[in-house]
């Protein structure tokens, strides 16, 4: 007879058993050894590398937006499944839910607030990151596609904005979306029917809200969270982030590489919890607005798109719809998506504004544009209200084709003058243009928001 | 017996290899067809049939002779404006601003429809009295039936500018008849 085997010392306990089937590390990993496999093992940090550039921990290279984008989704994922129990998507039900959860749900308008806060912040965000990205050059190759993405990202964040902007149902709601929707009158060919199926109707009404709800709540996660994964995917296949580096001096080669964790995921923790205290704070201090219930027969004067439209709908007010709605944002994504594809002298990739050049045009341009822009807005202002620009001429020229190629004559002999009389480089030249116009975009934009009254009329906020 | 078959026609073999290989792309791209023409008419607007009275109906609007010269009658329920003109004729104006969509109230003083979004500014018959409204508010097409107007506001009518023959006049409504 044998004896049975005798049990060994170490044979784990009941509910030792259980923990050791989900997890066969320690629960601390406590040597540079142990964190490495902690990392690679688990799920979540898995597609994180183990070891990360030194240099690249620098918060003054990516001011952590990344990661704050990636925080805010989530907390938006979260914050978006418990409205959704809260929320009731027809046009008679869904203004009487949204007063029913912030007075009667407890933490109702604390949740409400912070999926507003973070809305807007994310939009805030994702803009920043981009041109963070852009501005210490890592759009170069490897990184070429991964800007694409980056974009069609943003994209994704605007319309998660957009389609979540109607469902409150107030007046806010109602006139916003009617009056974004309504600049697709001006797409040619297309513009009516697009607008059709995005309104699910002529009018904006019970299948607008319907299909915004779908939009806004499957659709538009689900594709931002898949891609999402695609960006982070990428930025692992290219080696990581670009390695900062003063302009003239070359990055360290091999750089120097620390173990991710601690390093990197302590930051990225510290940043997601500053992060997470001001969006409690603004949930906290500052209540999403809730206008009165959508009345279709009365437009509130002054009606407004969201701000991350107002740039818009101040160009609306100076050029023809066909250009403001359709020719120039068309114009203006095709340069964004070619960014990245021109031929350019150098990769400056980690250098913030390209070289000491470029940061001297930047500055002056800048200015420029600062002084320039309002100057533009006073001029159209006073000078050519009421009536077209060149009257007699139809407003499709007068108003939208002239000041159009003029604009474009503008840049381009701008352009000509940067490479011939300063000889700058390429990518000065190209960053120099961005930043001329981001400039001018964003002082339309903050016109748009604080300086634009009853009957859109200038006044002081 | 495969080794026969390759030892007999090893050449013949190959294009009908790739005969069905493209047989089956092609299926594949039915396969994507269906989906989305499956899709598409799955989310297509369907037609709703409007309520008496409602936007999308015939609306009745009263008799002719109900409403004065000079005046300006709002639908709320069929979304438009009836318009009596100084000569007597009517026009049914959209409420809707040719801009961007905003509802213009009908601002009595000013005999002027003023938008509140971007401050286009129309006049009794749509006219565009201030830009940026592109074009005058679009109309309905109204019959007088009895003495009795009638606007069809099922079929929206654009316009690029105001022309007599757009207004509708009753038997007592002038020179027209």
């Amino acid at each position: 007879m044998t004896s049975p085997p005798e049990r060994p010392h170490s044979d784990p306990g009941f509910f030792n058993r259980i923990r050791l089937s989900i997890l066969t590390d320690p629960v601390i990993p406590r040597t540079d050894a142990e964190r490495k496999r902690y990392l690679f093992r688990n799920l979540v940090l898995h597609f994180r590398p183990a070891t990360v550039p030194l240099d690249t921990l620098r918060f003054s290279l990516t001011w952590g937006l990344g990661g704050m984008a990636a925080v805010l989704v989530l907390l938006q994922i979260g914050t978006g499944v418990l409205l959704k129990f809260a929320y009731t998507p027809t046009p008679v039900a869904a203004y009487a839910s949204i007063q029913s959860l912030v007075a009667d749900v407890p933490f109702g308008r604390l949740i409400r607030n912070m999926h507003h806060w973070c809305a807007h912040l994310l939009v805030l965000v994702a803009v920043l990151h981009m041109l963070r990205v852009f501005f210490t050059g890592a759009f170069h190759p490897p990184r070429q596609f991964n800007w694409i993405i980056g974009l069609t990202l943003l994209s994704f964040v605007l319309l998660a904005n957009f389609s979540g902007y109607l469902l409150p149902w107030d007046q806010l709601a109602y006139w916003a979306v009617t009056v974004s929707t309504g600049m697709l009158e001006y797409v040619p060919w297309i513009g009516f029917a697009v607008q059709k199926v995005i309104r699910g109707g002529p009018d904006i009404g019970p299948a607008t809200l319907r299909i915004f709800f779908a939009v806004h709540t499957a659709v538009v996660p689900i594709l931002l969270f898949l891609l999402m994964g695609f960006h982070f995917w990428r930025v692992r296949k290219a080696g990581g982030l670009v390695i900062p580096h003063a302009p003239g001096e070359a990055p360290p080669d091999p750089p120097k590489r620390v173990p991710t964790l601690p390093n990197l995921l302590l930051r990225e923790t510290v940043v997601a919890m500053a992060l997470i205290a001001v969006v409690m704070m603004l949930a906290i201090f500052f209540d999403a607005p809730l206008d009165a219930p959508a009345n279709p027969g009365l437009s509130p004067n002054p009606t407004k798109a969201p701000w991350y439209f107002a740039g818009l709908q101040e160009l609306l007010l100076h050029l023809h719809p066909l250009f403001a709605v359709f020719v120039l944002p068309l114009a203006a994504a095709a340069a964004l998506l070619t960014l990245p594809y021109l031929r350019y002298e150098s990769d400056t990739g980690g250098v913030w504004f390209a070289s000491r050049t470029g940061r001297m045009a930047g500055v002056i341009t800048a200015s420029a544009a600062l002084v320039m822009t309002p100057i533009l807005i006073f001029l159209d202002e006073w000078l050519t209200r009421p009536g077209n620009r060149f009257s007699g001429l139809p407003a499709v020229i007068g108003n939208g084709l002239i000041p159009f190629v003029c604009l474009l004559a503008a840049m381009a002999l701008f352009y000509r003058m940067l490479r011939r009389r300063f000889s700058a480089s390429r990518n000065e030249t190209v960053q120099t243009v961005f930043i001329f116009l981001l400039a001018a975009f964003s002082i339309m934009t903050i016109t748009g928001v604080w300086f634009r009254g009853a009957g859109m009329k200038l006044v002081w906020p | 017996m495969p080794k026969k078959l390759v030892d007999k026609d090893a050449t013949a073999a190959l294009p009908r290899r790739h005969f069905l290989t493209k047989l089956w792309f092609g299926l594949g791209l039915v396969v994507f067809g269906e989906l989305a023409w499956i899709v598409t008419s799955f989310l297509r607007p369907r037609r709703t049939s409007p309520l008496a009275g409602d936007f999308g109906a015939i609306v009745t609007a009263g008799p002719a002779n109900g409403f004065t010269q000079n005046s300006v009658t709002a639908f709320p329920r069929g979304h438009f404006y009836l318009a009596c003109l100084e000569d007597g004729g009517f026009l049914a104006l959209s409420r809707r601003c040719t801009h961007l969509g905003c509802t213009v109230p009908w601002i009595s003083e000013d005999q002027q429809f003023v938008c509140p979004c971007h401050s286009s500014a129309f006049d009794i018959r749509g006219a565009v009295v201030r830009s940026p409204a592109p074009r005058p508010l679009d109309i309905y097409p109204i019959t007088i039936e009895n003495e009795v107007v009638l606007v069809d506001t099922g079929r929206t009518i654009r316009r690029s500018e105001f022309r007599p023959e757009q207004v509708a006049f009753g038997r007592g409504g002038a020179n027209k008849g």
